[in-house]
């Protein structure tokens, strides 16, 4: 029985949230949406487990739904790229619902607790969905899925601060722009070829080997509107009103989640299909994606440094390390991917910590966190505090925290390719951040007030603490970040070199 | 007691010193007491370290691997050895300062306060006997984060403000800079660990050498080479036994430690005296050294002089390592402890003043030596060191740094280092003469505290007998730079 199970598990990664979320969307309790999620993602990450296995077997899953075949129907693709990513998706998601209760509770009416959990698992479902498919269309249906049902979610955040409404209609407005874009790039591209699925595009696009404008003009779409998506700069103005007026555990998930899977398969078109056209892709990356890159560390970086409040800030933060990230993958070798794909682990981790911790502050103090506000939390509670200070200094990318894996590997990558500009734009721009993520520390234990220290919620603090160990361990251990990475890069790059 | 042992030992002591500072915090005599044991023991510890490298013997211990070719571990190269043995035999007498000074000048948390001292110590004491530039690096960057608080004591807006600079400055040097640096190195070497003659020779680009150079000696921002000096003289808000250990010994030092480490250990001499990629760091040391000294002069705040009179001292350090000449090398590794006792002495003779009578300016200072004898007996000891004036030890690291210099047929600069002399005389001694000028119009109270007196006088006289037994020292300084 258990095994039929398993046999569909690439499949059920995906349909097992979204099934689940239409079912407790009608549960009027306030706990148990709760439980039930919770019991979903244990399943779902024994499920992703399981393909971790089949995976270091056989090297290839490509699931075909209703058994047909990858031309006509749709098929999701597990293999080396993504398999990483999946596992680490699934830990977190669980991480993150054990932390998001209470967090719920306290900032949106406990009757809507059924409503908020069908979202968060229709946002996972998608999430995931983004992850595995291998088709381009598919794809579209899952980014529109995963938007409304973050955009609802972040809407849910206006019971705190009306703003939220205004923050989630932002991004429901920019975001359909991203997807009609897509879309329109995936109409060229139907147009041309005759094919969604990514392994055939790829053998039908080569009967074009010399270019055609309207495929160029359909990658571009594409592209532009999967750019949107991940928020990359400059088209990134959705993305910090939506992560900081929205609920405290919503942030946490999107911020650790959303941008990075649109950004896997970003990479995964540039390096899987669109390489068939290398003078196409490496205009793109050289004079597209590396200058906006750059530009999206240093202003990013820079706009960080004057925001008060502190989710806002780690928004901005987060435009400067999708930079770094695009940046990693603008560089076409092995490398670069390799200390791309680093970055999305590590910074997944990273802000997921940083936000849950102050998601736990805002509820704390019932009010929105600004830098005032945190004064003395460092005595008042010490245990999340000092969460947030390792984060903290694993985002400056000190040695011991994964952060310093992320910059190594950036470095040894832009190095390789005599990007000697870019390194002394990185070294500054982490010098920077220093900046400010001290002024959240000197308020926190170098201000003039003196609190007691106060209880702490063990349900919080604990897979905040959890983030935070991991960050260290994988700061000192680091070869699971790096073997998966690698093993990414490998899968893409022996593409490129085909 | 195995080797590794002991360096597991001497650097969790002052861990453990911190631990049982804040466990203790509600009884104060108790609390306190813990440095001087902690200092006692890592002082201990470091000697036996110290005869230890004398003898060859190896001290080394690694604990995990942190990426390809770099292993977290500790090795105790000579120089290490000396800076450990300076800072820690220091923080025995800093720490008995530290309790006449923060009671008698009524300091605010001084629980805070002696435990990230602790943590300082224990991060200066790592850094002498880290195995790697990485190693190194993270716990530079501990020092700089351990020693904020302490800088900030006070809470005030103008301490909150030095603390800023303080952070920015080295923090931000060193990720702009030196990490960089040391990414680069290990880019092209492989490796990070510090070998006898250095990593680069064969494996680094020569005519890049200069750059590298010049990524490390402003990335090490706490070797306070002009214009990345201004955090020093800001620091000196702190209570004065900050400045007096951390900001003449351990902070600081750490900074020229790195930097001569780097040089001896890294870059190695050889490697260095054939590209010649470092003479030009030598005239910017000079440079710093002499307008540290003016602006020394100009200074009428008795700490803030110091300070300069630090940034200049430090600068010889960085001179002797970049003209990296045996002799320099050997006047450079011995200036750290000469400096260190002779300053260390002038800013516990600060803070004894400032205790004692409330005095911060030189110029208020008229009639107080015949108040203070003893203070004032000691500060003469330690600024005739700093000057250079045989007999104290002092003398000993200046006629080396000259000899090298020579050596090196830079003959201006010698000429340079014997007009520092001269400014030294005049801007160490100028309190001392106005100190013994009679007429003292107003009325001093005077606050007793004898905990600060005492060891001012212990280091003075010290700068005065090592003299006799430089060689103890000299010995393992060149038995290690000449290979």
């Amino acid at each position: 029985m258990f095994n039929i199970f398993l046999d569909d598990a690439a499949a059920l990664v995906v349909v097992l949230p979204l099934l689940i979320s239409a079912i407790i969307a009608f549960i009027p309790s306030k706990i148990w949406p709760w439980i039930i999620s919770l019991v979903t993602l244990v399943l779902h990450l024994v499920l992703s487990l399981h393909l971790l296995k089949e995976i270091s077997i056989s090297g290839l899953i490509i699931y075909e739904f209703g058994n047909w075949e990858p031309p006509w129907g749709i098929s999701f693709k597990i293999d080396g790229v993504n398999i990483g990513l999946q596992l680490l998706f699934s830990i977190f998601v669980l991480i993150s619902t054990f932390y998001s209760r209470k967090i719920f509770l306290s900032e949106i009416d406990s009757r809507d607790s059924g409503k908020a959990y069908s979202l968060w698992l229709l946002a996972i479902g998608s999430l995931n969905g983004i992850i595995l498919t291998n088709d381009i269309f598919n794809l579209f249906v899952f980014l529109e899925i995963s938007a409304l049902a973050s955009i609802s979610l972040i809407a849910l955040g206006a019971g705190q601060n009306r703003k939220a409404l205004l923050a989630a209609f932002n991004y429901l407005i920019i975001g359909a722009i991203g997807a009609t874009f897509y879309v329109i790039g995936v109409g060229f591209a139907y147009a041309m070829t005759g094919t969604l699925n990514m392994n055939d595009l790829i053998i039908q696009l080569a009967q074009y080997s010399d270019g055609q404008l309207a495929i160029f003009a359909g990658m571009s779409f594409m592209l532009i509107g999967l750019m949107v998506k991940a928020a990359i700069f400059p088209v990134h103005i959705w993305l910090p009103p939506a992560y900081s007026y929205a609920p405290s555990a919503v942030s946490t998930l999107l911020a650790a989640l959303a941008t990075k899977t649109i950004l896997y398969f970003f990479v995964r078109l540039l390096y899987e299909v669109f390489i068939i056209y290398p003078s196409y892709l490496s205009l793109f990356l050289d004079f597209v994606l590396y200058p906006l890159s750059l530009l999206a560390i240093f202003i990013g970086t820079l706009i960080a440094i004057y925001q008060d409040d502190i989710k806002k800030l780690l928004a901005f933060s987060s435009i400067a390390q999708i930079g770094y990230i695009t940046l990693a993958f603008s560089l076409k070798d092995h490398s670069g991917i390799t200390s791309g794909f680093i970055h999305i682990f590590n910074h997944a981790l990273i802000k997921g910590g940083l936000f849950m911790a102050v998601g736990y502050f805002a509820i704390l103090q019932k009010d929105r966190v600004t830098l005032t506000s945190l004064k003395g939390f460092g005595y008042k509670y010490p245990i999340t505090s000092f969460a947030l200070l390792i984060c903290g200094l694993s985002l400056i990318g000190l040695p011991l925290t994964n952060g310093f894996i992320s910059k190594l590997y950036l470095f040894q990558a832009l190095y390789t390719n005599q990007l000697y500009f870019s390194i002394a734009l990185v070294a500054l721009s982490s010098a920077l951040a220093v900046a400010y993520f001290w002024k959240i520390v000197e308020q926190m234990w170098f201000s003039e007030i003196k609190f007691k220290s106060e209880k702490e919620d063990s349900y919080i603090y604990l897979p905040i603490w959890i983030i935070t160990i991991s960050i260290i361990v994988f700061g000192i251990y680091s070869s699971p970040i790096i073997e998966f990475s690698n093993l990414s890069a490998d899968y893409l790059i022996s593409g490129y070199q085909n | 007691m195995s080797n590794s042992f002991l360096i597991i030992l001497g650097i969790i002591t002052p861990l453990f010193a911190a631990l049982f500072s804040y466990v203790c915090r509600y009884s104060n005599n108790l609390r306190d007491s813990f440095g001087i044991i902690g200092g006692l023991i890592t002082f201990l510890v470091s000697l036996k370290i110290f005869h230890g490298i004398q003898n060859n013997e190896i001290f080394q211990i690694t604990f995990f691997t942190l990426f390809d070719g770099v292993d977290f571990t500790f090795k105790i190269t000579a120089l290490g050895s000396i800076f450990s043995l300076v800072a820690s035999s220091l923080w025995i007498l800093a720490s008995i300062y530290t309790i006449g000074y923060m009671r008698g000048a009524g300091e605010k948390n001084q629980t805070r306060f002696v435990i990230f001292y602790s943590i300082a110590i224990h991060a200066a004491l790592a850094i002498a006997w880290s195995g790697n530039l990485l190693v190194l690096f993270i716990f530079y960057e501990i020092l700089t984060f351990s020693t904020f608080p302490l800088v900030g004591h006070k809470q005030n807006a103008e301490s909150q403000s030095a603390g800023r600079l303080y952070l920015s400055i080295l923090v931000g040097t060193s990720l702009i800079f030196f990490l960089p640096a040391i990414f680069w190195i290990w880019l092209e070497t492989g490796t990070l660990d510090f070998q006898d003659g250095g990593i680069l020779i064969n494996h680094f680009p020569a005519e890049h050498l200069s750059l590298l150079i010049a990524m490390l000696v402003f990335g090490i921002g706490k070797a306070a080479i002009m214009p990345i000096h201004r955090w020093l003289p800001a620091a000196m808000v702190a209570p004065t036994p900050v400045s007096a250990l951390l900001h003449a010994v351990a902070v600081v030092k750490a900074g020229v430690f790195s930097f001569l480490v780097v040089i001896v250990y890294i870059v190695g001499p050889e490697f260095l005296l054939q590209t010649k990629s470092s003479d030009w760091l030598v005239w910017l040391a000079c440079f710093t050294i002499m307008a540290s000294s003016i602006i020394a002069i100009t200074k009428d705040d008795l700490k803030a002089r110091l300070a300069y009179s630090t940034i200049s001292q430090l600068s010889y350090i960085i001179l002797g390592a970049a003209l990296a000449s045996s002799l320099a090398l050997k006047g450079a590794s011995f200036h750290i402890i000469t400096h260190a006792l002779g300053k260390i002495t002038l800013f516990f003779c600060a803070g004894a003043i400032y205790v004692t009578a409330h005095i911060k300016k030189v110029s208020e200072l008229k009639g107080m030596g015949f108040k203070l004898p003893l203070i004032f007996f000691a500060y003469t000891l330690g600024a005739l060191s700093i000057i250079g004036v045989p007999p104290f030890i002092g003398s000993w690291s200046k006629f080396y740094l000259i000899m090298g210099s020579i050596e090196r047929e830079f003959i201006i600069v010698a000429i340079i280092l014997g007009i520092s002399s001269l400014l030294n005389i005049y801007y160490l001694l100028q309190p001392v003469v106005i100190g013994f000028t009679q007429n003292s119009r107003r009325e001093v109270k005077l606050t007793k505290a004898p905990l600060t007196v005492w060891p001012p006088v212990i280091t003075g006289l010290s700068c005065l007998i090592f003299f006799f037994y430089a060689n103890y020292f000299l010995n393992n300084v060149s038995g290690v730079i000449v290979s």
